[in-house]
């Protein structure tokens, strides 16, 4: 333990040097307003006005001037300067005396010292004995065996004590359970923030991100001294991580000492919960950047010269101003100091307005804001736009109305000075593989989803939950439900396949007003990353991307469209069918691939849309015709069709006991009150959580029962068809079934596929396919319909009557040409089907294909 | 006036008092609220309690108690004050406690100082509303409600004041609607004589208001006026800070509050902008706040003037012909309502009569348009909003000025309404959704930034044929999301947001209206009058004031109704929806039977009949049957709509 109580005095001297100590009676100069519940001893200092807390009054900046500074020996400056009152402890540590007293290693030396805007370091801590009365805080301890008992003051923080922890802290903790993606390279059985030093000793970037949740793991009493007394506690942090650091890489270069940057402060809350209790403490908010100022250069010390006899000063700031000398030093003359700009010591400093994140808004309220100071290295970290985690210290400033009366605005400024920044969405920018909704849930919210997970009905249950005012569409809604929790994400990208696609992608078709759009839009209103769109209103630039100039920068800029916007979320499609072709040309990259490209104005770039579709479509004659197939019914390619996991049919039943059972539904809707219709349904809000909580936390996994199963579902697929001599599954639907049976597996929590999911997922998609692809004209079930546009009865039909054209006209004999019209009649004639023209072209254009013959105008030639 | 005493003209003198009695423990808030909330309840207190709303600002005593109606237009960040405070006599060393509640400014003596670093001090917190006057507030509201006030002792009966206020009121629109150019001038000219009319007095005093009120309104037009940021253009009145100090998380953007309050004007409130305006380039704490921020968020006190909330409550209504809580705990209230609802019939035979005079003889549309006038979204099932009843009134002769006359009329009717009138110029320029300006950190208002229960009627005859760019197509779009989903999507720039709304929206049209609409009634006219403005305006006149403020109760207390349906009224719903299907199951869908549960709904609650009987049912079909055939019957006419 170096001597932490011996500071005080030489630090003082070493701030008052070259210039007059200010008469400076308050040490504590004005700080936040106290919260109500601490920093009870009273005091007797009047207490100035501080317009601006956090500026540090002393400026090491740049390396160089700091080691002229620190040239001179500290014994000398301690002699040289009386006690004063206004003591300190090492905790201001920044100031070149502290760092020599500190860390009195070779290695240490070297490194300059940074300053700490984001600390407010201007607040001098007081040291008191707590073994003496409250008088005592004058005290200057100056035996090292004082140090053990000293607490900073109005805290119970004791340094050496809290030094010592945080040392073992570093060097002794090992994650037991966690798994951050940071963390890769990192050795799990090795003391965790060891190895980080290490990095840092490698890269040299002077900095420590210390993750809070950690701490309290490890010590819950320092976590909380760290919590309430961050000014305090962070720079014994980092006088405690020099110290080990300097100790095992003593030749490591590094830019400044390395500063430590807790993160992640379990407190971590919402704007709205921000009140006065939380002043001058730690905390973390997350919410989105809107604003960002310029940077301001923050004078931390000012040079004068004198323009007479050119002696310089250097004025270090102190409580946001700079008080210029009136007389010269050396020569005696008055008001001949000048500043000197280019040699003042400057620092980099930043205001950001934060505004809380849309998701943590209460309905029908206006979002709050709040403003950040962002110093030195984290200026310009964020832009407008970006969601961020910040962690730092709250303060609340007292405006002054007009400095020369001395009634004071009753309202406080506050603000957070940051200390550390975690943008959230990062990750999904650069495209890491992997979940990264970080949705926190209490502990006592997972308790409830996971008893809810257990019941035997919880998959009715949510799709019961799901939409309940439209009515009945069981089998929609649970499709539906799969399609909110999606399949497990498959990486393969080290065989060369790439990845597979875990969204659903579900179409529903039917007659008009049988609450499609509501549907959707209920779907849209339910997950946090969903867009809505109308096929008839977006073009294809809408949905993917465009690129356009910016009107301030004349850059331009990559504008993302609803599909981009919808990654890792639903995109609602309504009026599927009215979107025009090109449009719909691009939702083939989308629904198989999962990315978009683009080439645009000498933009190439593949954008990540990991997007779910829930399209809703209308049949083509208005109503839906039971005669055709759903091809014919809504006109839409088979190549897109294809694409969707589940195809539904959503049509007006005409059956007297459902007519009874809506009509008894909707006449509940008006007049039931909304309390009684809350209590028979699951909450929005659980059913909201339940799927965050299985998307973010359940990947399930396919187990070996359910593979024989789902290889035995595929097998009896296929055979279905064979029988007649045509394909009735493609592996296209052996993906949709493995995918729905992992999305049924996340519903019910399940790490493992089973049996039970693969039979719902076989079960959805055959009820899928009886629906959508049953050819009206044998009543069987064709999946060739989805997947050719065409049944397969249809073209063994078209075969067959290509083949009787040929013997018709083979029987004809030598004629090398044919009347068109002669043809159809004797085909007609001759067959016991009605032949349409339509169907007789058919044949002509397949027997063409076989270069039996070309038809030319009205006759028929053979070749 | 006896026994008003302090409490009205020095509330804080009255604060100052109990914090002195209580001030160790931190009860005293309690005790204010409570002493307050007695002295209200009196007889008619609050009627002593002068309100923004009615009197000009420079009219009323700095730090008095006044009260004012209004809508949440905004809500700012919370902030920080010394809830209690010390100050110090640097001669005598003598310590004072001050409480920082209801203030502005931390006060104290020539002598003293204020001790920032006490023990003693307590910080709190407090929000800040921005608040405007209810937008679309018909002119009827506020001639009531400040006529029954004794405070400021008028003397003019009610009967012969309120017609000649009608003809005024009529100029007055008519001008602005004409000249919207004019507007401008208008609302500062006019502004001081319609004040002056509201008061209908002629004291001396009254005179020098008025002088002193066109000035006001002028003075900031010579300074870059300031945007007080009302929903509705061409909406006069003062918009107010207002600080809430408890149970601020209830209230909600476009609630409608009434609060009474400290008001504050305190010039030094304005003092702070200059020098803080001076002393930026020192001090590096003010550059966090732009210079467009400090404008909005802290306006001189003389144009926004500040209100410190003691009481606070949410309003069902603005209708002041009603009493304000409807409790059914109240005996008061429950004896108007059982009152009223004795002679509702009759009100209903003369409203339909009205309306059908005013609909040019069509009935059947006046049934429509009482049913609609009383609808109101009760609940939300997920998504779907519950008793929203939106009526498209199509065929409606294009070039006589009926529309605006009919639009007049339910002026005359709803507390609250705005006349939209579409047109490819109004709908690509005006700014309909409201949005946030990051600049300034204000949600800048928007035309459909309307508080629950107000009237919009959209003029779609002026419609002609043009090109609505891109604004055009988002004001549009917003239209239509109000109409289906009774939902606003705010702008955030980087995000929208959700809020929720109750509008009642009837569309004008020729044909059909290309908004959607949940029931279109075809207005069919007995009668063309010769002069559409005479008729109308001899329609109204003929109308006893005693009846219009019938009309006027009959309309707002009817939504207020609960309403319920029987099993056994539920049972025969069934039957006859079942047996609709049976016959012809293309021409009734769910649709159908949604909008005959509405029509019914709401057929029973203007009879004053909270459950559904058979009967009504029964009426209702026909009701329906009558609208459709009507369509029916247009469409073969015109052979291509729809």
């Amino acid at each position: 333990m170096s001597s932490p109580a011996s500071t005080p005095s030489r630090r003082r001297g070493k701030r008052g040097r070259g210039s007059n100590p200010p008469t400076r009676k308050c040490s504590q100069d004005a700080r936040s307003p106290p919260s109500q519940k601490r920093r009870t001893d009273d005091s007797t200092s009047t207490g100035d006005l501080q317009p601006m807390p956090t500026s540090p009054p002393a400026g090491a900046q740049s390396p160089g001037a700091a080691d002229a500074l620190f040239s001179s020996p500290p014994q000398f400056r301690h002699s040289a300067i009386p006690l004063d009152f206004d003591i300190s402890s090492p905790l201001t540590y920044g100031t070149p005396s502290s760092r020599v007293e500190g860390t009195p290693r070779s290695g240490v030396r070297g490194t300059p010292v940074r300053q700490r805007p984001d600390l407010g370091s201007v607040r001098k801590a007081r040291q008191v004995d707590l073994h003496s009365d409250g008088l005592a805080e004058d005290i200057v301890a100056t035996e090292q065996s004082l140090g053990q008992k000293l607490v900073i003051w109005g805290t119970d923080v004791n340094v050496a004590s809290c030094k010592e922890k945080f040392q073992r802290f570093l060097q002794r903790f090992i994650d037991p359970l966690d798994k951050e993606d940071e963390d890769i390279g990192l050795d799990l059985n090795e003391p965790r923030y060891m190895q980080r030093l290490q990095e840092i000793n490698m890269v040299g970037e002077p900095f420590l991100n210390v993750n809070c949740d950690h701490l309290r793991s490890f010590d819950e009493n320092l976590y909380r001294q760290l919590i309430c007394y961050p000014q305090e506690v962070i720079p014994t942090f980092d006088m405690a991580v020099n110290e080990i650091f300097f100790d095992r890489y003593p030749d490591s270069i590094l830019e400044h000492q390395i500063q430590v940057r807790p993160y992640n402060a379990l407190k971590t809350r919402n704007m709205r919960n921000l009140n006065p209790e939380d002043i001058d403490q730690l905390i973390t908010i997350s919410g989105m950047v809107i604003r960002s100022s310029q940077l301001i250069p923050e004078m931390q010390e000012a040079f004068f010269r004198c323009q007479v006899c050119a002696f310089t000063t250097r004025v270090e700031i102190d409580r946001g101003r700079i008080a210029e000398p009136s007389v010269c030093k050396n020569c005696n003359t008055t008001h001949s100091m000048a500043l000197i700009h280019n040699r003042s010591m400057f620092s980099d400093k930043q205001m950001i307005k934060l505004q809380e994140s849309p998701e943590d808004m209460p309905a029908g309220q206006t979002p709050h804001t709040v403003a950040l100071f962002a110093h030195n290295d984290l200026v310009d970290k964020v832009q407008p736009g970006d969601r961020v985690n910040v962690t730092g210290i709250y303060r609340a400033v007292p405006i002054r109305v007009n400095p020369r009366v001395s009634s004071v605005k009753s309202v406080y400024k506050t603000h957070i000075d940051v200390i550390h920044y975690c943008k959230t969405d990062s990750k999904r920018l650069h495209g890491v593989d992997e979940e990264t909704e970080q949705k926190r849930f209490t502990e006592e919210r997972v308790e409830m989803l996971k008893e809810l997970s257990k019941k035997t009905d919880i998959y009715e249950r949510l799709a019961l939950a799901l939409a309940p005012s439209i009515y009945e569409h069981e089998d929609i809604k649970k499709g539906i439900l799969l399609q909110l929790f999606g399949g497990s994400r498959k990486d393969f990208t080290h065989t060369g396949r790439g990845s597979f696609r875990a969204e659903i992608n579900i179409l529903l078709c039917g007659d008009p007003g049988t609450s499609k759009s509501q549907l959707l839009q209920y779907v849209y209103n339910l997950v946090p990353r969903g867009q809505y769109t109308s096929g008839k209103g977006s073009s294809a630039v809408g949905l993917t991307a465009y690129v356009m100039k910016d009107p301030e920068t004349r850059q331009l800029v990559l504008q993302t469209g609803a599909l981009v916007l919808s990654d890792n979320g639903i995109c609602c499609i309504d009026e599927f069918d009215k979107m025009n072709e090109s449009t719909r040309s691009v939702l083939h990259e989308v629904m198989e691939q999962q990315t978009l490209s683009i080439a645009k104005a000498g933009i190439i770039c593949q954008l990540n849309a990991r997007t779910s579709i829930l399209a809703a479509a209308n049949p083509i004659e208005s109503q839906w015709n039971p005669k055709k197939t759903t091809i014919e019914n809504i006109q839409l390619p088979h190549t897109l069709l294809s694409r969707f996991d589940l195809i539904f049919l959503m049509l007006d039943p005409r059956d007297e006991a459902y007519d009874r059972r809506l009509a008894r539904h909707l006449v509940s809707l008006y007049y039931q009150s909304e309390e009684k219709m809350e209590e028979e349904y699951m909450d929005m809000a659980v059913l909201r959580d339940y799927i965050a909580y299985a998307r973010s936390y359940v990947n399930p996994r396919l187990g070996e029962e359910a593979g024989q199963a789902l290889i035995e579902a595929y097998v009896d697929m296929r055979k279905i068809g064979s029988g007649r001599g045509m394909v009735s599954a493609y592996p296209r639907q052996l993906e949709s079934l493995i995918r729905l049976a992992e999305a049924h597996a996340k519903v019910r929590f399940s790490e493992k596929v089973e049996t039970i999911d693969v039979e719902e997922a076989k079960r959805l998609h055959r009820e899928a396919l009886k629906q959508s692809a049953t050819d009206p004209k044998t009543g069987i079930v064709d999946i060739s319909i989805l997947t050719t546009g065409m049944s397969a009865t249809a073209r063994k039909r078209k075969e067959e009557l290509a083949q009787a054209l040929r013997k018709l006209i083979q029987s004809k004999g030598k004629a090398p040409s044919l009347k068109y019209q002669q043809l159809l009649d004797d085909l007609r004639a001759q067959s016991d089907t009605a032949v349409t023209k339509e169907m007789f072209e058919e044949a002509l254009r397949a027997l063409a294909d076989e270069d039996f013959l070309t038809v030319t105008g009205k006759t028929v030639r053979l070749l | 006036m006896p026994c008003v005493g302090d409490w009205l003209n020095s509330p804080l003198s009255i604060v100052q008092g109990i914090f002195a009695q209580n001030v160790p423990n931190s009860d005293w808030e309690k005790k204010v609220t409570e002493y307050f909330k007695e002295k209200l309840k009196e007889n008619n207190a609050t009627n002593w309690v002068p309100s923004l709303n009615d009197v000009p600002v420079h009219y009323l005593k700095p730090n008095s108690l006044v009260k004012f109606r209004c809508m949440v237009q905004d809500m700012f960040d919370p902030e920080f004050y010394m809830g209690v405070y010390e100050t110090v006599d640097p001669n005598t060393n003598a310590r004072v406690l001050h409480f920082g509640k209801y203030r502005d400014v931390a006060e104290c003596g020539p002598q003293q100082e204020i001790d920032l670093n006490s023990s003693q001090t307590v910080t709190s917190e407090r929000q800040t509303f921005y608040c405007v006057p209810v937008p679309g507030e018909s002119a009827w509201v506020k001639e009531i409600s400040f006529l029954t006030e004794p405070v400021q002792a008028r003397v003019s009966p009610s009967t012969s004041y309120t017609p000649s206020r009608h003809k005024r009121s009529y100029e007055e629109d008519e001008d602005m609607d004409l000249h919207p150019s004019k507007q401008k001038e208008q609302h500062t000219g006019k502004s001081c004589c319609s004040g002056g009319d509201i008061h209908g007095c002629v004291e001396p005093k009254r005179l020098e208001t008025e002088a002193s009120a066109g000035h006001h309104v002028i003075s900031p037009n010579c300074s870059p006026p300031l945007d007080l940021n009302f929903p509705l253009p061409g909406e006069k009145g003062p918009a107010c800070l207002v600080k809430v100090y408890e149970s601020w998380e209830s209230f909600k953007v476009n609630d409608v509050l009434e609060v009474f309050g400290v008001l504050s004007v305190d010039p030094v409130l304005s003092i702070v902008n200059s020098e803080e305006r001076d002393s930026s380039t020192l001090d590096p704490m003010e550059c966090m706040d732009t210079a467009e921020e400090q404008r909005v968020h802290s306006p001189p006190a003389s144009l926004v003037p500040r209100i410190h909330v003691i009481l606070a409550q949410k309003l069902q209504h603005i209708n002041p012909l009603l009493p304000a809580c409807l409790n059914e705990e109240e005996s008061k209230t429950c004896e108007f309502v059982s009152n009223f609802m004795s002679e509702l019939s009759p009100v209903r035979a003369e409203l339909l009569g009205f309306l059908t005079h005013a609909l040019l003889g069509d009935s059947l549309a006046a049934e429509y348009l009482i049913l609609h006038l009383i609808s109101t979204v009760y609940a939300r099932r997920d998504v779907l909003p519950l008793g929203k009843f939106t009526v498209n009134l199509s065929g409606c002769p294009r070039n006589s000025a009926f529309t605006e006359h009919l639009y007049r009329l339910i002026q005359q009717l709803v507390p609250a309404s705005y006349h939209l009138r579409m047109s490819i110029e109004s709908m690509n320029h005006s700014r309909f959704i409201p949005h946030k300006d990051y600049a300034a950190n204000r949600l800048v208002s928007g035309l459909l930034q309307l508080a629950s229960s107000t009237s919009l009627v959209i003029d779609e005859t002026q419609l002609e044929q043009g090109q609505l760019d891109t604004a055009g197509v988002h004001n549009v779009t917003a239209l239509g999301n109000l109409i289906t989903w009774q939902k606003v999507d705010y702008d955030f720039n980087y995000h929208q947001m959700e809020f929720p709304c109750n509008i009642n929206v009837l569309i004008t049209s020729e044909g059909r209206s290309l908004l959607p609409s949940d029931c279109q009634v075809h207005l069919q006219p007995q009668i063309i009058p010769p002069n559409m403005e005479e008729y109308m305006s001899s329609l109204l006149t003929a109308v006893l004031p005693s009846v219009l403020n019938k009309f006027r109760i009959y309309l707002s207390l009817l939504r207020l109704l609960d309403y319920s349906i029987s099993d056994e009224v539920t049972k025969a719903v069934e039957e006859d929806f079942v047996e609709m299907r049976k016959n012809n199951p293309e021409s009734v869908t769910a649709d159908d039977l949604h909008k005959m549960l509405l029509v019914a709904r709401f057929l029973s609650l203007s009879a004053g009949q909270t459950t559904l009987s058979r009967e009504r049912w029964l009426r209702a079909k026909q009701l329906e049957a009558l609208r459709k055939a009507r369509l029916q019957q247009q469409q073969c006419v015109n052979g291509n709509e729809l």
